[in-house]
This record gives structure tokens, C-alpha cells and sequence, in this order.
């Protein structure tokens, strides 16, 4: 592969200041965001650069997660780079214009600090904030560490804003265990580095209107004015609907190639971009999981394979669109799958990452013999490697056929 | 100073109709309906015209003028949702200054016009109207004021006055229409003290379209309120449009006034400053409510004497608290 690797540097951040030096070096031109635990440290350092001129951004200090959400749609329709970041309860707020962004094709980035849903009230992680908006039409990516928050805050804005998907994108990383844990970060040293693979600025779409090319934002000097978010009933609406699945559809693809170009740049790639496997293809049991807890599992997982445990973890990392085909491939003929959901999940079968996985393997020919759903870590539960091991050695068990599978199970929570 | 009395231009009416109309006919809104009137002179009266992004609230206005694929807007316009109109045009307001900054965006910043209903401005809205203004967003925010959700057929709204049915605050035998007062939004807007504030009425049109210019000509944010008469919810003939929106002023149900952020007075204008001087020449509200059938229960089966007096009672005493605040008393 042709090299290219730019200069870094290594700063000490946790999840929240990688993220707002991933903003740092893009420069959006509008940011507006409404402070909440455990997103703050985002918004805070961000302000810094903002007051100490190393940007150009508009700031707006919002009211409120509403709002936020909703000046980020008239900024990204007037045809400028739009970033905000919330969590948890601000995140519900933000629910019904998320549907509208995705709706008007504005390609946002926004970052979630993962945090609990209230009741009852709580700060700390787990992924039902994000869950909830599952179906709003957004591209979704869970992160694992600060450095893959840098990295894929950056990559964000190039996936949204390409003028094959131009739909708007969420980057996850977990409350507190991500956002607020510290590590040797590596950022460019030089901006234009950033800026060069983003573009400098945000590349409008030009659209035909009426015979004439305009720009598709409410740019006054367009020959004809474009009017954004009419009313459109029975004989429009679907079609709207259809090609946002059409442009959701082009979404794997270009993930795995700004993966693969920012590894040029970066010498950093994320499996394919949309899951990252760990000792998956030889793997007898594998467990498959979002966010930080990946790296607890890798580190179990480890202490398990030198005693000859054939044992891989699948990280999730893009969980809209739903990586179904990935799935299908790592995992056909395994003896055992273990799920494991950190979301709320009442009067379901399973937690969201369960089911859909369950659907992707529906269609194969050598399903797994056992396919199994853990709930874990909600509200900020601690997930330690203890827990991790007691899981493991469970799913020995069952691969040994010296315990009956079950669908669901709750770990770490008093019964 | 700002304000009607420092804007200088005094246009005719043949010349605003002579300007182009960027509201364009094929629109759905009812017959009588008064928002296309105050959209239509809100545009013309604009200095730059051509550098506008309009913002609308869901509402009347925003449904049927922009069936899909259609649409009457020959300028830049965005649709969000209901209560976010004035967070829209701060997100639109502050793209254009970041584009600016950066070099995309040359010449002077667009004028950022909203356009919101009562329900969007009075109730929903408020919170997310009131962050922009203390913002200071450069902002013209528009209040079409037709005085319920005539858009999802006629239910309350802050902004309904006493006494007026609605379909959730209907006449019945024990509570006769909405028991509550109208909210007073302009004031409640003028205590953010950093926006030029102006009530119009689209039958006073010189009034109107001066006001519109001072809101330009201002460098923070704007907030016009426009009675906006609903011959759908008001329950009267198409035709009586004009007349019952000069009444709204004539008895001081709707006065013309404005408030300037930068002396803090309010001032009384046009057609409102000359019943200021002339007080036999305002109105009796009767006059107003009996041309209504959202009012009719006032007057049939059995006249309601009573409820006429105390509706007359109030609009004196809202009255004389705004001539004490322009320095009338």
C-alpha cells in the first residue's frame, strides 16, 4: 500500500478531548450543543479553542439538546460543516429532528457520550441512549478507546458529507469509560493534514432544479431557491423514505474505504471499519460486542487461548447500517455465539445487538449450533474481568455440551 | 434609536405592489386568510429582498405552501418542525457568519426572515424563541398570530382570547369558550431587552412594512407581531378579512406599538398613537366580537352582557398599561 504516513504526535486525553481535538483539526464551521454529563468535557474544550481564536467555528450556546439538534439542521442546509455532542437524556430530547436530519440528507456528525436513560436518573454508561435511535436513520459507529475517538470523529465527517450517502452520522464512545479515561492519544501535528482529507470545506452537492444547477442548500445566489422539508403526503412520502434506505445501502462500502485511506495517513485502521474481529476464524466460541468492553474481552480472551480455548471476540464497530453480511461470514459454523448487549431490553427476546445478529444468521446455511444474548453493564455496572471469565467459562460449558444453552441472561445484576 | 420614526422610506402602496412578490400564487391557504398578506409585505419591505433564507415554523403556512413537489417560495426556505423555527434560523444565522469568516460566503451576511404561528411562537416555541433572542441572533422573527392551532383545527392556544371558542375550549352550558386571557408575548419578548419589538396589523400596511425595515435596519434580533384574522377559525365571512383586522386595532384589542432595545421605550404608533390623543375614537370591542361566530355565545341565544363588559373591562386596562409605558399617563 502507498505510504503516506503524516506526523503525529502523542497527547495524554481521554475519549471527550480526542474528540474535540478531532474538531480542533476539521474545524467545523457551526457547532452548537447544550452541556450534559458525561459529554461536557467535549463542549468545554472545544469552547477553549473556540475563545482563544484557534478556530473559525461558530459556537452557539444553546438552550437546550433540542435546539442544538435543530440549529445544526438550518447550519448543514445553509451548506456548512455541522458537529454537535450530547448523551443520554439529551439524546431522547434531540429524538424527533434526528429523523428530520437523516430525512433532509444533511450529513451532521454527533458525538454520544453513552450514558443510562433516566429513570432512575443516573450518569454513567450504557448504550440505551444510542439504541434508542436505532431507526432514525443515521449512521451509527461505536468507538473502543479515546484514540479511536480522535480517529473516527475525523473519519465521520468524510463518510456523512459523500455526496453518495450525505446522511448524518453518530459516533459513540462509552460515558465515563471512554470519555473520561485518559491515554497517549496520537493527533496530527499538522492540521492540514486533517483538513486535506476532509476538505477544507464542505463540498455542497450541486443538484438540477427546474433545468438549472443549484447548489442543494438555501444559498440566496442559487438561480432557483431550493426549499427544504415540505410537506409531502401519501404520493411522496415513501419515495423520500426509499432513497434514504438507498443511500444507507451505499454506507459498508465507503466506511471500509475511509478506513483504508485514513490508514494511509494515520498507519491506524479499524478491522474492515465495520467490525473488527479478534481471533474470530479459528474460533470455536466467539463473543460478539460494542465499545470499551471489547478490550476487556480481548484481554480475558488472551489468558484463555494459551490454555488452548478457541476463543475470539467480534467487535461491532458500525452498527448502522447493521453489518449483517460481516456477521454471516466471521461467523457461520461456530459452535457457540455469545451476544452481548449493554441496553435496556423489555419485552424483547433480546437486546438489539442480539436480535440482529440472530437475523443475519438466520440465513445461513451453517448456522452456529448455539446462539446466546448477555446483558451486561447497565447504568455504568462494572463489567470487570472476573465477570468476563465466569461468561467465558459458561459458554465452555456449553460448547462442551455439559450445559443447556439459553437465550437470554443478565450478568452482574442481583436477582 | 430604532424604530419607525429613523426609517427613511415612505413607500405607496402602488409601489410595494409594484415589487416583486416572492410568495407565489397556487399556494393551498384558505380564502381570507390573512398570513399570505403579511408574508407578501414582510418580503417587500425588506431593503436586500433577494439575500433572504426564510425560516417557518410548522403551521398553517408551511403546509400549504409547500405541497411536495410544489412549492410558493421563491426564496430560500426551511421547514423543521414546530417548536424550533427560532433555533433553525440561529443554526442558518450562524452558518453564514462561519461561511463568511472563512472566505466561502462574500458580501453582506443574508437576512435570516422566521415565520411562526401562535402555537409555534406562544407555547411550543417559546423556549427555543427565547434562547435565540438572548442570543442575539440577527434574526426578523415573524408571529403570524391567528389566535389558536388552526392548522390541526382550531384547538386553544395561549394566544386565544377570553371567551373565544375553540374546538377544545368550546361554548358549553357551564364554561363559555376559553376562560383564560391572552398571553401578552410582546412584552414577554420585549423583557429579553435586546430585540426591536413591533405589533402590526396587515390592514395598517404604511405602519407594517416601516416596522419591517426598523426590525432590517436593527442589528440584533427582531420580533413583529402580526394579528393574522382566520376566517376558518374566527367563523366569519372571507370577505370581512380587512375590516375585522382594523377593528383588532381600532379597539385596542391588537394596538400598534414597538419597543426600542436601545432607548427601552415603548412607543404607540400609526393608528393606535391617534386613538392615544383621541381616546372617543377607540372602538367598543363589541363592535369586534359580534362579526365573529367564535364569539356568537356572547350574543345568542341570550345576550351576555356580563361577559361583553369584563372582555371591555380587560382591553381598557391593557390599554392603560400601555400608555403609561409610552408616557401617556
Amino acid at each position: 500500500m502507498r505510504t503516506r504516513l503524516a506526523e503525529q504526535v502523542e497527547m495524554l486525553l481521554h475519549g471527550e478531548s480526542a474528540v474535540a481535538w478531532a474538531w480542533k483539526h476539521v474545524e467545523p464551521d457551526v457547532v452548537a450543543a447544550f452541556p450534559i454529563t458525561p459529554q461536557t468535557l467535549i463542549v468545554e474544550k472545544f469552547s477553549e479553542f473556540v475563545a482563544n481564536g484557534e478556530v473559525r467555528t461558530q459556537f452557539v450556546s444553546v438552550e437546550s439538546e433540542h435546539s442544538a439538534i435543530s440549529a445544526m439542521v438550518g447550519a448543514a442546509a445553509a451548506g456548512a460543516r455541522a458537529a454537535t455532542a450530547t448523551a443520554a437524556n439529551g439524546l431522547q430530547l434531540m429524538h424527533e429532528i434526528l429523523y428530520i436530519v437523516s430525512s433532509m440528507r444533511l450529513p451532521v456528525m454527533l458525538g454520544v457520550a453513552n450514558r443510562a436513560v433516566s429513570g432512575p436518573i443516573n450518569i454513567h454508561c450504557d448504550h440505551t441512549d444510542a439504541m434508542g435511535q436505532r431507526d432514525a436513520g443515521w449512521i451509527m459507529i461505536f468507538t473502543e478507546d479515546a484514540q479511536e475517538a480522535y480517529d473516527t470523529t475525523i473519519q465521520a465527517f468524510k463518510i456523512a458529507e459523500n455526496p453518495e450517502i450525505l446522511l448524518p452520522i453518530m459516533v459513540n464512545l462509552d460515558g465515563f469509560l471512554i470519555s473520561h479515561t485518559a491515554m497517549n492519544v496520537k493527533v496530527f501535528k499538522d492540521p492540514k493534514v486533517v483538513k486535506d482529507f476532509v476538505g477544507e470545506t464542505r463540498p455542497v452537492p450541486k443538484i438540477k432544479l427546474m433545468g438549472e444547477e443549484v447548489e442543494l442548500s438555501l444559498n440566496p445566489r442559487n438561480p432557483i431557491p431550493v426549499t427544504f422539508g415540505p410537506f409531502a403526503y401519501y404520493d411522496y412520502y415513501f419515495e423520500f423514505k426509499r432513497q434514504q434506505i438507498e443511500a444507507m445501502k451505499k454506507v459498508p462500502d465507503v466506511v471500509e474505504r475511509v478506513n483504508d485511506e485514513y490508514y494511509e495517513i494515520s498507519g491506524r485502521k479499524y478491522g474492515n471499519g465495520r467490525v473488527v474481529p479478534w481471533n474470530v476464524d479459528d474460533a470455536d466460541i466467539v463473543a460478539v460486542v460494542m465499545g470499551s468492553a471489547a478490550g476487556t474481552m480481548r484481554y480475558v480472551a488472551r489468558k484463555y487461548r494459551e490454555r488452548g480455548v478457541k476463543i475470539g471476540i467480534l467487535r461491532v464497530r458500525m452498527f448502522r447500517p447493521f453489518p449483517w453480511r460481516d456477521l454471516q461470514e466471521l461467523l457461520r459454523g461456530k459452535e457457540v455465539v455469545a451476544v452481548f448487549d449493554r441496553t435496556q431490553d423489555q419485552g424483547v427476546m433480546g437486546g438489539p445487538l442480539f436480535l440482529e445478529t440472530l437475523a443475519a444468521l438466520h440465513y445461513l446455511d451453517d448456522r452456529p449450533r448455539n446462539v446466546v444474548n448477555y446483558v451486561f453493564g447497565l447504568g455504568g455496572r462494572d463489567f470487570p474481568p472476573e465477570l468476563v471469565e465466569k461468561v467465558f467459562d459458561e459458554l465452555i460449558r456449553i460448547k462442551d455440551g455439559k450445559e443447556k444453552p439459553f437465550v437470554k441472561k443478565y450478568v452482574g445484576v442481583r436477582e | 434609536m430604532v424604530g419607525v420614526n429613523e426609517v427613511k422610506w415612505t413607500p405607496t402602496l402602488i409601489e410595494l405592489a409594484r415589487k416583486p412578490d416572492y410568495f407565489l400564487p397556487g399556494h393551498r391557504m384558505c380564502a381570507g386568510c390573512a398570513a399570505p398578506v403579511i408574508v407578501k409585505l414582510t418580503l417587500k419591505a425588506l431593503p436586500d429582498p433577494d439575500n433572504v433564507v426564510v425560516v417557518n415554523a410548522t403551521g398553517c403556512l408551511e403546509v400549504a405552501s409547500t405541497i411536495y413537489p410544489y412549492t410558493s417560495w421563491k426564496r430560500p426556505w426551511i421547514h423543521n418542525a414546530f417548536e424550533n423555527a427560532a433555533a433553525t434560523a440561529s443554526g442558518v444565522e450562524a452558518a453564514f457568519k462561519a461561511l463568511k469568516a472563512k472566505g466561502v460566503w462574500k458580501g453582506d451576511l443574508p437576512t435570516v426572515v422566521v415565520f411562526g404561528g401562535d402555537g409555534g411562537t406562544y407555547d411550543i416555541g417559546l423556549q427555543s424563541l427565547s434562547g435565540a433572542l438572548e442570543r442575539g441572533h440577527k434574526l426578523i422573527y415573524v408571529l403570524y398570530d391567528n389566535e389558536a392551532y388552526m392548522n390541526t383545527g382550531i384547538q386553544r392556544c395561549s394566544s386565544t382570547p377570553q371567551y373565544a371558542a375553540t374546538t377544545t375550549t368550546p361554548a358549553g352550558r357551564v364554561i363559555p369558550g376559553k376562560p383564560e386571557w391572552k398571553k401578552p408575548i410582546g412584552f414577554i419578548v420585549a423583557a429579553h431587552h435586546n430585540v426591536y419589538v413591533a405589533t402590526v396589523n396587515p390592514y395598517f400596511w404604511a405602519d407594517f412594512v416601516k416596522k419591517i425595515r426598523a426590525a432590517a435596519e436593527y442589528e440584533g434580533p427582531a420580533f413583529i407581531h402580526a394579528i393574522s384574522v382566520c376566517p376558518r377559525g374566527w367563523r366569519h365571512e372571507s370577505k370581512l378579512t380587512m375590516t375585522i383586522s382594523r377593528l383588532a386595532t381600532e379597539t385596542c384589542l391588537h394596538p400598534l406599538w414597538e419597543f426600542d432595545p436601545e432607548t427601552r421605550e415603548y412607543r404607540i404608533t400609526d393608528r393606535s398613537l391617534y386613538i392615544a390623543k383621541h381616546p372617543d375614537k377607540k372602538v367598543p370591542v363589541e363592535e369586534y366580537l359580534k362579526l365573529q361566530g367564535r364569539f356568537r355565545h356572547l350574543f345568542k341565544p341570550v345576550r351576555r352582557d356580563h361577559l361583553i363588559k369584563e372582555i371591555q373591562e380587560k382591553v381598557d386596562k391593557e390599554w392603560e398599561y400601555l400608555l403609561r409605558l409610552a408616557g401617556f399617563k
